[in-house]
């Protein structure tokens, strides 16, 4: 029997055990069997994904092309599925752990609301924020770079600032700016303002001294240079610093919400709703800032990837 | 005129190298900085009442710099305040249950914070290394997990804290394990990738060339991989120790917890005592700077046990 075949046929032994369990679970009279069954998928999928990547990722057929976001996808899926039998298998109270499909209903019943606090949350403070904090860190080093003293007077203070806990300023940045989202922006400037300065003058010091020198050759002046040369050889640094920012970024906006906000904003949904003990909200909440959270990143990944195409990193997954 | 010629040379000298390091400029740039902070304070606060009788520009610097309960709080004021519920107050309490450590005392709360960031770090670095050891060790495992692992930080995990203070307590466990699964959910993601790409890092050689010894593979992860990795073991402490500490803090926050550097921010916002929630901040930042160089001393000291050059040498 080929790989292929028995890949195809443990895949769909696997989501028929799965379908199986799932029915029997929601049925109510055969649970504890349910469970069993939902075990036996769980091991059927994992054969399934150790034999799946034994597989080279170039060879032909469907199951070498689509080898790691099958496998991905496979083990996340499988992972959400043992989530929901378990906890409707075992009666796990929805105070301590709500099933995804409880999360699911909540979401699309409460949709308006939500849509409102994400609005609130990541349009109006967590992306101007993280705009406006990269810029800022980016224009410093900049700066920095011109002026190698105050490289060598900002960089250990930035290096440090960088490991303290920042987000112990939302109190008193909520008091400067108000509860609205002014102040949860401010938050994410702060916060994203250290790693992209770090990072960007790290990144501007990346250019070879060869690869300088024949800019030098050619009369080029700092500008020219920096457009040249030394921008683009940072561009791995300072997309790094951006996909740090854009997780820095949710944490600032939602966490300040904590201290005070004008009634809306997932991160004063979490809090009010954790003390009413309405987890399926709550969870709700956590569901689109996760989708939020890796969407951002995964843009930022698709941009690091065009305009850093000529990286080692980079080639060697295209080959 | 000599000798003038050669002081003034001297001290030129001596700027010269004071200014080539970093410590000169970073004394400089926090000159400036305490500078700036100082001359904020009265455009910050002008609008407090207690400002609106006082006249003549010295006279409101000098109000702006000492009001209660300022928007800004001057640099003196913050250091007076942790002087007064740190040195000042005493660290222990007699109680009818016997003598317990003082909650007016601001070091009893840095404590209480510092426990469950230890407590989450260490939980989170031994199951930052484990993952890191299956996922080296197992190919599907590389496959099905790592990308979840990343997705997972991409997140903000620190929305979750309340979820887990909460799902917690109502199964009867409160107090420090709460925070510190926190913690531990935090650092447990720098030491992960940290530790792969460490034990990963041996060449083809040096892999062969254990091999070539008929080395197993416990020997080749002993002798060759736990030590390549010591490099990046450190470097992911550093970062995993200092989120560890947020994550604490964080932890602190949804329950309004009676102790901790969280509860101090939080009741200082409350009740409007700006002074109380900087001098809680600087704590934290101390914590967090001490924590770090604890972390860079040990990994001085391993490197010297491992007979690593000191920096600037490249092989």
């Amino acid at each position: 029997m080929s790989k292929s075949t028995l890949l195809t046929c443990l895949l769909g032994a696997g989501i028929a055990l799965a379908l199986l369990a799932t029915v029997m679970v929601h049925g109510g009279d055969f649970a504890g069997a349910g469970v069993v069954i939902a075990i036996a998928a769980w091991l059927v999928l994992w054969l399934a994904c150790s034999i799946w990547s034994g597989v080279p990722q170039n060879a032909g057929g469907w199951f070498g092309r689509i080898r790691d976001v099958g496998i991905m996808l496979t083990f996340g899926i499988t992972l959400i599925f043992l989530w929901e039998i378990l906890c409707i298998g075992f009666g796990v109270p929805a105070v301590l752990l709500p099933a995804p499909s409880l999360i699911g209903a909540r979401v699309a019943s409460s949709y308006p609301l939500i849509a409102g606090d994400f609005v609130q949350t990541v349009i109006r403070a967590a992306i101007p924020g993280w705009a406006i904090g990269s810029l800022a860190g980016f224009l410093t080093a900049l700066l920095c770079d011109r002026c190698d003293f105050l490289r060598r007077g900002l960089l250990p203070i930035g290096n440090l600032v960088s490991a303290l806990p920042m987000i112990g300023l939302a109190p008193i940045l909520v008091m400067w700016f108000g509860f609205d989202w002014q102040s949860k922006a401010a938050m994410v400037v702060v916060m994203t303002f250290f790693p992209m300065l770090v990072n960007t003058i790290a990144g501007l010091g990346e250019a070879g001294a060869i690869e300088r020198d024949l800019m030098r050759s050619y009369g080029a002046s700092w500008s020219e240079t920096l457009l040249a040369l030394r921008l683009p050889a940072a561009m791995p640094m300072i997309f790094n610093a951006l996909k740090i920012n854009s997780t820095l970024a949710l944490i600032g906006a939602i966490v300040a919400e904590f201290f005070g906000t004008p009634l809306v904003g997932l991160g004063f949904r979490i809090s009010t709703e954790v003390g009413r003990m309405a987890l399926d909200t709550v969870w709700a909440c956590i569901a689109v800032a996760a989708v939020t959270g890796s969407a951002f990143y995964g843009v930022l990944v698709l941009a690091e990837r065009r305009v850093t195409f000529w990286h080692p990193s980079i080639r060697q997954r295209t080959q | 005129m000599t000798t003038n010629a050669n002081a003034s040379r001297r001290t030129s000298h001596i700027r010269t190298r004071l200014m080539a390091g970093s410590l000169g400029p970073v004394t400089v740039v926090s000159f400036v900085l305490l500078i700036i902070w100082y001359s904020a304070c009265l455009p910050m606060n002008s609008g407090l009442p207690n400002l609106e009788n006082v006249t003549g520009l010295a006279d409101r610097y000098l109000a702006a710099w000492n009001l209660e309960r300022p928007v800004l709080p001057a640099p003196h004021q913050i250091i007076e305040d942790i002087y007064r519920t740190t040195i000042a107050t005493p660290l222990l309490r007699e109680t009818a249950d016997g003598t317990v450590l003082n909650a007016r005392n601001l070091l009893y709360h840095a404590w209480i914070t510092l426990t469950a960031t230890l407590v989450g770090f260490a939980i989170g670095v031994s199951l930052g290394i484990a993952l890191a050891i299956a996922i080296v060790n197992i190919a599907s495992l590389r496959l099905s997990l790592m990308p979840w692992i990343v997705a997972s930080q991409t997140i903000p995990i620190l929305a979750i804290a309340p979820i887990i203070i909460v799902a917690l307590g109502s199964i009867g466990i409160t107090g420090l394990l709460p925070k510190s699964i926190i913690s531990a959910y935090l650092s447990f993601f720098p030491v992960t990738i940290g530790m792969v790409k460490g034990f990963n890092s041996p060449d083809l050689l040096q892999l062969n060339l254990m091999q070539t010894y008929s080395a197993s593979r416990t020997v080749t992860f002993t002798k060759l991989r736990w030590p390549a990795a010591t490099q990046m073991l450190f470097a992911s402490l550093k970062v995993s120790i200092s989120i560890s500490l947020v994550g604490a803090i964080v932890g602190e926050l949804p329950t309004g917890a009676q102790a901790g550097i969280g509860s101090r921010l939080l009741s200082g916002s409350y009740y409007g005592q700006t002074v109380q929630i900087w001098s809680a901040l600087v704590l934290a930042a101390a914590l967090a700077a001490i924590l770090v160089a604890i972390i860079g001393a040990a990994e001085r000291a391993t490197q010297r046990a491992m007979g690593v050059k000191p920096e600037g040498y490249a092989p």
